[in-house]
């Protein structure tokens, strides 16, 4: 590593990745604290394993900086392939863990490549916009980048995980940001609000509901502009009614008992906190019971009593919640929420493409994470098992985000250098 | 320009969302903080040793034990050996099944009890063949301990709390120890103590997993305290063991304390009855004795007419307002006529010339009724002389509750104007109509307690302290306790009746009385009582009473004894008081000639007759 890159290194990103990670490790310690001390690098408990991945993954950013930043750039398509194949060797010789085989044991820990897979995925995707014939207006290669996303994501829905398959849609934000139609952005956040409404209101309700607001919008404009035409509304209309009936089918046939249940838990259509909603109300519990200055470290009792499932991985807010309530939490989500606007805003001064649809689609990601994770811990989002960035316990999740931000760093330091 | 906000703005409004549900969550529910201590912390009360209870000269009545109730936990049982566990545990197979049905309607995974207080050496044999029943354990409570089994109507009992009983008492639970009568009732508070709490975290499979937060939150117990009593415990023992095989009370009183020395009731138990696996049917059985009645209190709760010891009140009162004088002679002939068709027998011989000290120590039934119908027409009406008669003795504590530390008694009964206005016709009665309070026999009542309590009062000259049970150290608690209650009466015309008193011991109807080198003051009685026996007024035999106090100069202990059906009251009573005075002053008995005949005497025989069913004499 030369004196410039160091110098040029992005310095807030970087405190913000320390904080992260050692908030996450003081956490983790807590998960697994039962009133005797635990040496915190000590590699028969959770933490100390943490703790080492984390001195591994520092040891790789001097490595990642080394090596030239196109050096990515060109091998993206070998990346890629190893992905896939060792998503498709996890069929041979993938290793069962809670019914899902995402994962390869390795000695003593063991490896998820489906979190490597987001990285080399995010690659190909830059690779293929920053190419010149690119056009996002192109079906043609609209549907090839759809492709290269959706293979691995296929991948991993069969092992199955359709948690890790979502992160995966993050994606589509830089779709969006690179030229992607519009009409798309509005597709799909309309059909996401009629798929939740359907749940909630019956699709006959909603159907009609949906006539009524479309024929006083179409008067409205109709009043301005005159030569507005009926169709489109029709059409959309139609769309919007067929989606909301075929939502209805699909959760109540296609769908399995679980699925249907997280989500109605959500809405509030089902209460249950014996069963599957066990875990939401375990974790508002115990994130409630912190209060606004927290009980402090090592005095949840919620967490002590390890009431929360999967404290130290998916339900890793709660503790957070627990021990250092809402100052604590509120920090957490600010120091995401800086740490996301920083890629973004680095990323938007690049003027190498692929560089930004990388640091882009990390950006996105890392947003697709923090929101259905915490939401999910703070019951607004169905449950979906993925962890916490940086805070989670995980080796690989921990060692593919820290690889994806030493990437980011790397290709910010030699910004100028394209 | 959306392009490139869309990203940012998901993400502010993700967070914004976030925050928001963080604000009702944390902020705005105490809701969910109490869950969490209800799921995730346990408390599990500690309680303090009861305190102990000692005698006034430190020996130790009331101490505590530990007793082991069998618990099950229904849903950790195994098929077991049905025959050898009933037989361990020396309970019916039918009990031991319909006792696991119990517990499992009440719950499957809480702990229920099968059988209380077991013994020591039956846990002891249990305890080795506990593996073969696993769900069974069992759980060590305290009970209590009688080192002498003594004054069971003093210190009451304890037993458990039950589920009636906890709606009002949100400071008990379940199964806990609380004070029933007596002292253990009455000094609950001081007694009991305050329990403490201990705090477990438990994890989500409701196992206890460790002290919840290192115990910060542990709730020291404020431990009992203990108790000291006035009752002398030997003294206490002597008096039960006099009484034996007879019906009646003792109560002996420090006079210039209030202080109460002996509080006997006869018959009474083993207090150690109501204790352990056989206390229900143990206490059933005491309950269910409607004729010897162990568990009524005659010291404190019969109600009996006074006799002739009241004959000193009445001759106070004359004194007091009036009416004779010391030297005030009354003749009598084997009695006298009050009225017309009215005579009143005495048993004096005729023409028999008595002052009031022989008035006195003869017992004179004529001289207390011409001194009664004086009180009475010394005022303008039959009805304003007897209200201050009545005034006069509710002065000595008569007619009321006495105040003192036990959660029992009864009020007796002094009539006044208007009771016999109401009762005849009003302005139709006069001094004679009620002659018979002149001799205690009329409608006066009192409790054992409270002729001791004038007893103690005439020993004083004049006032009385309420008795009381427990001992006070701290000064502030005497001077509210030991207020001195004045009657109206002045000192001199006390010395007057004491001598008369004196005199009965020494020359009079209770020469038996005496104890040589201490000056005895006392008076017999012998009072007719009847009973409806087939729906008739029958009369018994005669109870024998004596009040005494000694010695006569600076008095250390004032006492009543009450034998029912015991005939006159030099034949029972008086020996008992007699003996009762020096084994308290002296500390032993000399006259072993007498102490035997009382310790042997018996009136079981006199008690079978109403009930035996064929006709009987009485006063023989």
């Amino acid at each position: 590593m030369n004196k410039k890159i160091f110098f040029r290194l992005d310095w807030l990103s970087i405190l913000l990745y320390l904080l992260l990670v050692s908030f996450g490790l003081v956490n983790i310690y807590s998960s697994g604290f039962s009133n005797t001390t635990i040496l915190f690098w000590d590699p028969d408990y959770l933490v100390g394993k943490q703790f080492w991945i984390f001195i591994a993954c520092l040891m790789i950013l001097p490595l990642i900086l080394a090596v030239k930043s196109n050096f990515f750039e060109h091998l993206t398509y070998v990346f890629y392939g190893i992905s896939i194949l060792s998503l498709l060797g996890l069929f041979i010789f993938g290793q069962t863990i809670s019914g899902a085989t995402s994962w390869y044991s390795l000695g003593s820990f063991s490896l998820q490549p489906s979190e490597f897979a987001k990285i080399t995925t995010v690659m190909v995707v830059a690779l293929n916009l920053s190419s010149f014939q690119n056009d996002l207006k192109k079906n043609t290669h609209l549907l090839k980048i759809i492709s290269l996303v959706s293979l691995p994501m296929l991948l991993i829905i069969l092992q199955p995980d359709a948690g890790s398959a979502l992160v995966f849609t993050g994606i589509f934000f830089v779709l969006i940001r690179e030229g992607l139609n519009l009409k798309f952005l509005f597709l799909a956040i309309g059909l996401l609000l009629i798929f939740f409404l359907t749940l909630l209101f019956s699709p006959l309700n909603l159907s009609l509901v949906m006539g009524f607001i479309f024929l006083i919008i179409y008067n409205l404009i109709k009043r301005r502009y005159p030569k507005t035409k009926k169709n489109p509304f029709i059409l959309t209309l139609i769309i919007g009614i067929v989606f909301s009936y075929s939502v209805s089918l699909i959760f109540n046939t296609v769908f399995e008992q679980r699925h249907r249940d997280r989500f109605n838990i959500i809405l509030g259509l089902e209460t249950d906190s014996r069963g599957i909603g066990y875990n939401i109300n375990q974790s508002k519990i115990a994130i409630g019971s912190g209060g606004f200055s927290g009980k402090g470290f090592l005095n949840g009792s919620q967490t002590k009593g390890n009431f929360v499932p999967e404290q130290e991985t998916d339900y890793i807010f709660s503790i957070v919640g627990e021990e250092w309530g809402f100052l604590g939490s509120v920090t957490l989500i600010l120091l995401f929420v800086i740490l996301i606007f920083r890629i973004i805003y680095k990323a938007e001064r690049h003027t190498s493409t692929y560089a930004r649809v990388f640091s882009y689609s990390f950006a996105s990601m890392l947003f697709v994470h923090f929101f259905v994770n915490i939401g999910m811990t703070l019951g607004l989002v169905p449950t979906v098992g993925i962890p916490l960035p940086f805070i989670s316990y995980g080796g690989s999740n921990l060692l593919a985000f820290s690889l994806m931000l030493f990437i980011y760093l790397s290709f910010d330091a030699n910004r100028l250098d394209y | 320009m959306i392009r490139k906000i869309t990203l940012l703005s998901f993400t502010i409004g993700a967070s914004l969302l976030f925050i928001f549900q963080l604000i009702s969550l944390q902020l705005f529910n105490s809701e969910y903080s109490e869950l969490s201590l209800n799921n995730a912390v346990e408390e599990r009360p500690v309680f303090p040793n009861r305190g102990l209870i000692y005698d006034r000269n430190g020996i130790l009545l009331v101490k505590n034990q530990p007793a082991y109730d069998l618990m099950v936990i229904p849903e950790n049982q195994e098929p077991f050996d049905t025959l050898e566990l009933t037989s361990v545990l020396n309970i019916s197979k039918q009990d031991l099944i319909t006792q696991l049905k119990k517990a499992e309607r009440f719950s499957n995974k809480l702990p229920s009890i099968i059988i209380r207080q077991v013994s020591k050496e039956t846990r002891a044999f249990f305890q080795e063949k506990m593996w073969k029943y696993p769900g069974f354990y069992f759980q060590k409570k305290t009970v209590r301990d009688y080192t002498i089994s003594i004054a069971p109507n003093v210190l009451g009992y304890t037993s458990e709390v039950n589920q009636g009983e906890l709606r009002g008492k949100t400071d008990y639970i379940l199964g806990e120890m609380i004070g029933r009568q007596g002292i253990e009732k009455n000094y609950e508070t001081i007694l009991k103590g305050e329990k403490g709490a201990v705090f477990f975290q438990k994890d989500r499979f409701n196992r206890i997993i460790g002290p919840y937060k290192e115990g910060v939150f542990d709730i020291a117990l404020k431990p009992a305290e203990d108790l000291t009593l006035t009752i002398d415990g030997l003294l206490q023992e002597y008096g039960e063991s006099l009484l034996q095989n007879k019906r009646g009370s003792i109560v002996a009183i420090e006079p210039n304390t209030g202080e109460v020395l002996a509080l006997v009731s006869a018959p009474s138990f083993n207090p150690n009855l109501l204790i352990g696996r056989e206390r229900s049917k143990n206490f059933n059985t005491l309950r269910n004795d409607t004729l010897a009645m162990p568990l009524f209190d005659r010291a404190l709760q019969a109600e009996y007419s006074p006799g002739s010891p009241f004959k000193t009140l009445n001759a106070l009162i004359g004194l007091q307002e009036n009416v004779i004088t010391p030297k005030t002679i009354f003749r009598c002939n084997k009695g006298h006529s009050y009225s017309k068709n009215a005579f009143m027998k005495c048993h004096c011989k005729v023409g028999s010339k008595n002052d009031l000290l022989r008035g006195i120590y003869n017992s004179c039934n004529t001289y207390f009724a011409k001194t009664y119908l004086g009180i009475i027409k010394s005022a303008p009406s039959p009805a304003e002389g007897v209200d201050i008669w009545k005034n006069h003795l509710e002065k000595f504590g008569l007619g009321d509750y006495l105040g003192y530390d036990l959660p029992i008694g009864k009020k007796g009964f002094i009539p006044g104007s208007s009771y016999y206005d109401s009762w005849y016709k009003k302005g139709s009665w006069g001094g004679t109509t009620i002659i018979s309070n002149a001799i205690g026999q009329g409608e006066v009542l009192t409790t054992p307690i409270q002729m001791a309590n004038f007893t103690a009062t005439i020993a004083n000259r004049g006032y009385f302290i309420k008795p009381h049970f427990k001992k006070s150290f701290t000064p502030t608690e005497k001077d509210s306790l030991y207020a001195k209650n004045y009657t109206l009466i002045d000192t001199k015309h006390f010395e007057t009746v004491i001598e008369g008193m004196h005199q009965v011991v020494e020359k009079g109807t209770a020469k038996i009385a005496r104890i040589k080198g201490i000056e005895v003051c006392g008076k017999t009685g012998t009072v007719e009582n009847f009973i409806r026996l087939n729906g008739e007024k029958t009369q018994l035999t005669d109870h024998s009473i004596f009040i005494a106090f000694a010695p006569k100069e600076d008095p250390k202990i004032a006492i009543t004894v009450f034998v029912e059906n015991g005939y006159w009251g030099g034949r029972w009573a008086a020996p008992i008081a007699s003996l009762m005075i020096e084994k308290y002053l002296t500390g032993n008995v000399k006259r072993k000639w007498l102490e035997n005949r009382m310790l042997e005497g018996s009136l079981l025989e006199e008690y079978a007759k109403p009930t035996s069913g064929i006709p009987f004499t009485i006063n023989e």
